[in-house]
Parts: C-alpha cells; structure tokens; sequence
C-alpha cells in the first residue's frame, strides 16, 4: 500500500511540472505585461515618479528576462535577481494590481476554496449515492423518473443561472442570506458556534449548485451500473437461495457498483473545481475565483498564474485521494498497480 | 378447400389401406416466399435502416433531433423571421413587458394585431411601467421593409416576415434595457451561440482524431506522450483555463475574429476524452486482419488510418460529438456572462445573459432573464438527441 501511495506521489511530480509549464505559457498569451503598460501608461500621462519603481519591479520579477528563464524562476529551480524566490521556495510573486504580494491578496480565500469544494464534492456523494441507487433498484418507478428529470435539469441549466436563481428564491422563500460566506455581525469574530453556522448558512446555496451537474451525471453512472450488476446471474442464485432483499443488494451488487463511483473522481473534480469558480463570481463568495477573473482582466501574471496552479493542485490532489481510496476498497487495483510499479 | 386449385382427391393406398387425401398443386416452397427467412423479419434489414428504426423508438431522441433540425435550419433566415434588428433601438420602450398577439376586438375578428403601449416612468417604485391601450387595434404587417439587414452578409435587404404596425411596437418576449426586442435578439443571438458549438467540435476533431490516431496507430512514446499529455489536461478544470486564454484575445479585435477565437479556445481543450476513445478503437482494430491486407498491399499508415480505421467508427464519434457540443455551449455563455467570451455589438445568448448578471432587474423585469429558456432546450435537445443516436449506433447490440 506504502508503495502504492509513494508511486502515485512520483508521478505526481512530473505531471505538475507540465501543468506549470502549460499555466506559464497561457498567462503569457495576451502581448505585453502589466508592468510595462504600466509603464507606457505613465510616460503617456507624464507621471515620470512612478517610473522608476515600475521599472526596479520589472527588474525585481525578472519581466525583462527572456521567457524560459522567467518560468525557471517563477517556479524557483534559476536564480532570480534575489537567488532562488519562486514557488517551490514558497514565494508566490507579487501582485502588481493589488500592490501586494499574492500571498497576502489570496490568503484566507484559499481555506475557504478547499472548504467550499469539499462541501460539493460531500454533496454530490451524500446525494447521489441514495438517489441512484433508489433509481436502480426501482428502475422505472416514479423515484427513477424524479432523479433523471433533476438530472438534465441539473445537466442543462447554465450553473451561474441556478445560482442566481436559487439565491433569489432562497432568499425570498426562506430567508438563506445573500452572497459572502458570513453574515456582517461576525465578519471580524473570532470562530464560533454562531459564526460557524452562519457560514453553513451560507454554504448551502454555492454546494448545491455547484454540485447539481455532478450529482446528475453520477446519479446516472451509479444507477447504470447498478443495474448492470443486479442482472448478472449471481444475484438470481442469492435469491434463489433465499438471501433477504436488502442483503442481497449490499453484500455484492452495491459493493461492485461502488467501484466506478468511486473512480470517477477524476472526473468529478475538475468540473467542480471549474463550477466553483464561476459560482464564486456570482454569488461574489470569497474564494480564489474572484481574484482569478481580476488578475486575469489585468494581466497580474503572478496571482493569476499562481491561481491556477493552486486550482490544478486541487484537482491533482483530490485524485490522489480518490485513488487511494480506490485501492483500499478495491484489491485488484491495489495489486495490479503495484505490480506494474515494480516492473 | 373447394377452389379450382385443387385436383380431386387422390386416393392413395398403402399396408393400412386406401384414403382420400387433398394436395394444393401451388409448388413448394413458395419460391416468393424463400428469400426471406421467415424467423426475423428484420434479418435482412440494412443496417441504416435498423439504426433508423431503432432511433425512430427514441422519442426524446426524435424530439430533440426535430428541435435541433427546425432551429439550424432557420439560422440563415434569422434575420427574416426577427422583426427588429439585433441592435436597433425602441427609445419609447425600454424594459417593455412582453406584449400579446390577438385576433380578435371587441368580438370581431381582424387577424393578428397588437394594441400600442405607452410608457411611463414610476419614480416611486423607480421603474417603467406600461399601460396598454385597448381600444385601437393595430393590425400586424407582414413582408414589410424593416430595419435593413445583410441575407447571408451578402445581398441587402430590408424585408421581414412581419413588421411592427407604424405607431405602434411588435416586442413579443419584451425589451432590455436598452430597448432592443429580445425575441429578435434571441433569434440573432442563435446565430452566434448554435455555431460555436459546432467550430468548437471541429477543431476538437481535428485535434483529437489526429493525436489520438496517431497514439493508437503507432504505439510507443507517441502513444506515451498523447497519453499523459491527454491525462494532465483532463485533470485540469476546463473554465479557469478557458478564462484564461480568452482573456488573451485582445479586446479591440473584431467581433467575428473574437467569436472564432472563443470557438478555438473551447475546442482546444476539449480533445482529450476524444483522443482517448479514438486510441482505444485504434488499438483494437489494429490488429484486425484488413489492416494486415491494406499494409501488405503497401497502403501508408495515413491511408490507412483515413480509409480502413475511421469509417468503422465514425458513427461512434459522431455520437460523442453530439454529446460534447453543450458543454461548449455551455461554456461560451459562462465566458460570455462573465465578460470575457464574445463582446458587445455581438449578439448571443451568453452576451444577453450578461444584463441578467443584475438581481435587481431580473426581479422587476423577469423576461431579461429569458435567454436561458432557448440555452436550456438547445442543450437538453443535444443530450438527448446524442443518447438517442449512440443507442440507435450499435443496432446490433441489446434492445
């Protein structure tokens, strides 16, 4: 299992440095840089004083490098103008639109990031595992019917829609608060029970929209393979043999339909992770979306390049996890992938 | 038993004795009858036609397919069918409530009219409010001129199917605030929001056939490479990545370069799951013994792979296709609601959604929101329409 886990976490590297390399070069497409419209900016305006700072951080970011050499020192592996600064020393750069560094621009919005996609990732499961399994065992029953028409609603509304949608009826029906993550009155509380629901308050509408499509798409995929499983012979000899109906439906059948549920984290996440940010934007939740549209608006390379790489991470992470938990439930994955390891 | 068919009875003997039998002269086996075997009667159906039957049993299939049909069919006729332009503005009717089509006043029927409406701004309630005007009936024009349009942005026209009465306004499904008509705007913005969808998959095809062909074809570190490569943009979420790179299309770019930028951007990332599915077809097939045949006739991998591989899974892609053309459509509303997809004078449905970005004016003018009905039927018609043709694809297999 050690083994296993080490394995996944090699070749985890090798893959974050090509994400690195991808991220460098799409926050590098749009011609020019923020300094240097910046600095064309105040020539225009005869601002010679901020000039000089403008190009000393020029200097200091190593925009006048070429872009290879950029990149190395972005994620820390060249010396920069200062040695080694870059994201594997955990310098994440400074942003130039907020005037900070980006570790003090995305700080706190990062916990609430994880937190906010945990919540829909739990959602989906809570959700999903129930309602598909309902909708196999009761194949064409009104259950089933229910869950595949909340599925291509899910499915097909834009989320930003539902979310916009669901915050106004939300808040008219049953008084759920409106954007942010806490009410006012505990914005600069330390934690407490009462913030601590407040925030659950606020978490309800983001989790359930940013979790409907997935929930839909593995309602679908749990309730094919269930019933995939409930029609193989095995289960027509359990019954034969006189196994009790529920019995007979979590000793084997559930166990193996679990299976796919699981793996398909993969490609859970990255919608998720991408419905997040979106939903962040609408319901203006303080998390990293936010702050990506900004930086990207403005070509604040540093937070917006750090933004996503944060959010890749995210995404890497959680299919580490999953793969684990997918070895732990399942032998001949755990087998099968430690023998390809050794060979 | 008693037509002229029949000879009379034969009389036959044998150990136990001699009776009356009756023999039908017709030959035997009915020789119109041999070619069909008469177990399955579809046996010898071909094979599109048992896709055909079998998507035909689809009805949402069916439904969606007709939905879908009707609305690309149209889109070169937009501008025909909308009875304003996609930018002209209604200063007297800003944020217009729908407004009714009758046939009937006062009990007499007069054919399709509207009654005129006046606005009036609420300074209480800070709002437009309408009052409409029953007693003058304003019948409808039809195959007018209008506001001068471009058939195809090529011959100039001014003709519309039906026209606004003179003094009087046609906005069945209301005004923005601007005052433009939102039904001609959802029926231009169709234009633009339908065709991305399709660019999107072509440039995603392009890319997929060929890596994934390549992969699956040629094995080894090329097949290694697609393969990670694949892998790694899998596992990266598609919407930050695709505000990134349309936050690199310029903004004083043309608005048609911009909208074939987005279309590229959607596809761009679009291709791995399509790669992945050609390189496992691929793989299979290689080893089939035709493939054997064409390479010892010294056939070249690229014909090869065009004219033996592909065709025996084209239809495959094309139901991936299909089912892949939402989730563009999808995302060029999400770029374009969040303001970084296509741009104003442009018109589509992502670019209307953006002025119901404003909470406030979806409650007091709820049908700004209305571009969401046509993003909604489009992407359920697509879904079903591609589940009905992946099932109808493999007519052979299950029921």
């Amino acid at each position: 299992m050690l083994r296993f886990i080490l394995h996944r976490l090699l070749v985890m590297v090798p893959t974050l440095f090509v994400v690195s390399m991808l991220i460098f070069i799409v926050i590098n497409l749009p011609p020019g840089d923020y300094l240097s419209n910046q600095i064309a900016e105040l020539r225009a305006t005869g601002q010679e004083a901020g000039l000089a700072k403008a190009e000393f951080l020029r200097h200091e970011y190593a925009l006048d490098r070429p872009l290879a050499e950029q990149y190395l020192i972005w994620i820390g592996v060249w010396p920069g103008p200062n040695g080694f600064h870059g994201l594997l020393q955990g310098d994440l750069g400074w942003s130039f639109e907020f005037n900070k560094p980006v570790a003090a621009v995305v700080g706190e919005t990062l916990w609430f990031t994880v937190i906010l996609n945990l919540a829909a990732v739990l959602f989906v499961y809570l959700v999903s595992f129930p309602l598909g399994a309902l909708a196999a065992i009761r194949a064409n029953s009104w259950v089933d019917y229910l869950a595949a028409a909340v599925g291509y609603i899910g499915l097909a509304t834009p989320n930003f829609l539902l979310a916009l949608i669901l915050l106004y009826y939300g808040q008219k029906w049953l008084g759920l608060p409106i954007g942010g993550l806490v009410d006012a009155q505990y914005e600069d509380q330390p934690l407490s029970w009462a913030k601590a629901g407040s925030v659950l308050e606020h978490l309800i509408i983001p989790t359930i929209v940013i979790g409907l499509s997935g929930t839909a798409a593995m309602v679908r995929r749990l309730r094919a393979n269930l019933l995939d499983e409930l029609g193989k012979p095995y289960v027509v000899t359990a019954k034969a043999k006189g196994v009790p109906p529920l019995r007979r439906l979590t000793r084997y059948p559930l166990r193996m339909a679990l299976n796919p549920f699981v793996s398909d984290i993969g490609s859970l996440l990255p919608s998720l992770v991408s419905g997040s940010v979106l939903i962040s934007v609408v319901l203006s939740l303080p998390t990293i979306g936010p702050a990506l549209l900004e930086a990207l608006r403005a070509q604040d390379i540093f937070l917006s390049g750090f933004i996503l790489m944060f959010i890749s991470l995210l995404v890497l992470v959680g299919m580490l996890v999953s793969d684990i938990a997918l070895a732990l439930l399942d032998p001949r994955i755990r087998l099968g992938k430690a023998r390809k390891a050794q060979s | 038993m008693n037509d002229g068919s029949m000879k009379a009875p034969v009389t036959g003997g044998g150990a136990g004795g001699s009776w009356e039998h009756y023999v039908d002269d017709r030959p035997y086996p009915d020789p119109a009858a041999a070619d069909a075997p008469a177990t399955r009667f579809d046996a010898n159906a071909s094979t599109g036609r048992l896709m055909l039957r079998r998507f035909l049993r689809h009805r949402l299939a069916v439904l969606g397919a007709l939905f879908l049909g009707l609305s690309y069919l149209s889109l070169p006729f937009v501008d025909f069918l909308a009875p304003y332009g996609a930018n002209e503005r209604d200063v007297e009717h800003l944020y217009a409530p729908p407004q009714g089509v009758h046939l009937f006043h006062d009990g007499q029927f007069i054919g399709p009219f509207v009654y005129p409406t006046t606005g009036r701004p609420d300074l209480k309630d800070y709002r437009w409010r309408y009052e409409t005007d029953d007693s003058r009936p304003m019948p409808l024009q039809f195959l007018c001129p209008g506001a001068p349009y471009r058939f195809l942005g090529l011959v100039e026209s001014r003709v519309r199917l039906v026209c606004p009465p003179p003094g009087a306004s046609l906005h069945l499904l209301g005004t923005d605030r601007l005052g433009r008509d939102m039904l001609s705007r959802l029926a231009i913005g169709a234009q633009l929001s339908l065709t991305v969808g399709l660019l999107g998959i072509a440039v995603s095809f392009a890319i997929g056939i060929t890596l994934g062909g390549m992969a699956g074809y040629f094995g080894g570190w090329i097949d290694a490479g697609v393969q990670r490569l694949s892998e790694i943009l899998k596992s990266l979420p598609e919407l930050p990545l695709w505000l990134a790179l349309s936050a690199a299309v310029p903004a004083q770019w043309s608005p048609v370069t911009v909208f074939l930028c987005i279309s590229v951007i959607l596809g761009l990332l679009d291709w791995p799951s399509l790669a992945r599915a050609v390189r496992s077809r691929f793989l299979a097939l290689r080893e089939e013994d035709f493939v054997m045949a064409a390479e010892l006739m010294g056939a070249s991998p690229a014909r090869i792979i065009r004219r033996h591989l592909l065709p025996n899974f084209a239809s495959h892609l094309l139901a991936s296709a299909t089912l892949s053309i939402p989730a563009m459509i999808l995302g060029e509303t999400a770029l374009s609601f969040l303001g970084l997809g296509l741009r104003p004078p442009a018109t589509s449905w992502g670019v209307m959604l953006n002025d119901a970005q404003n909470l406030m004016a979806v409650e007091t003018y709820p049908w700004v929101s209305l571009p969401m009905l046509p993003v909604i039927l489009v992407v359920l018609s697509f879904n079903f329409f591609g589940d009905g043709l992946r099932d109808a694809l493999d007519p052979y297999h299950g029921d």
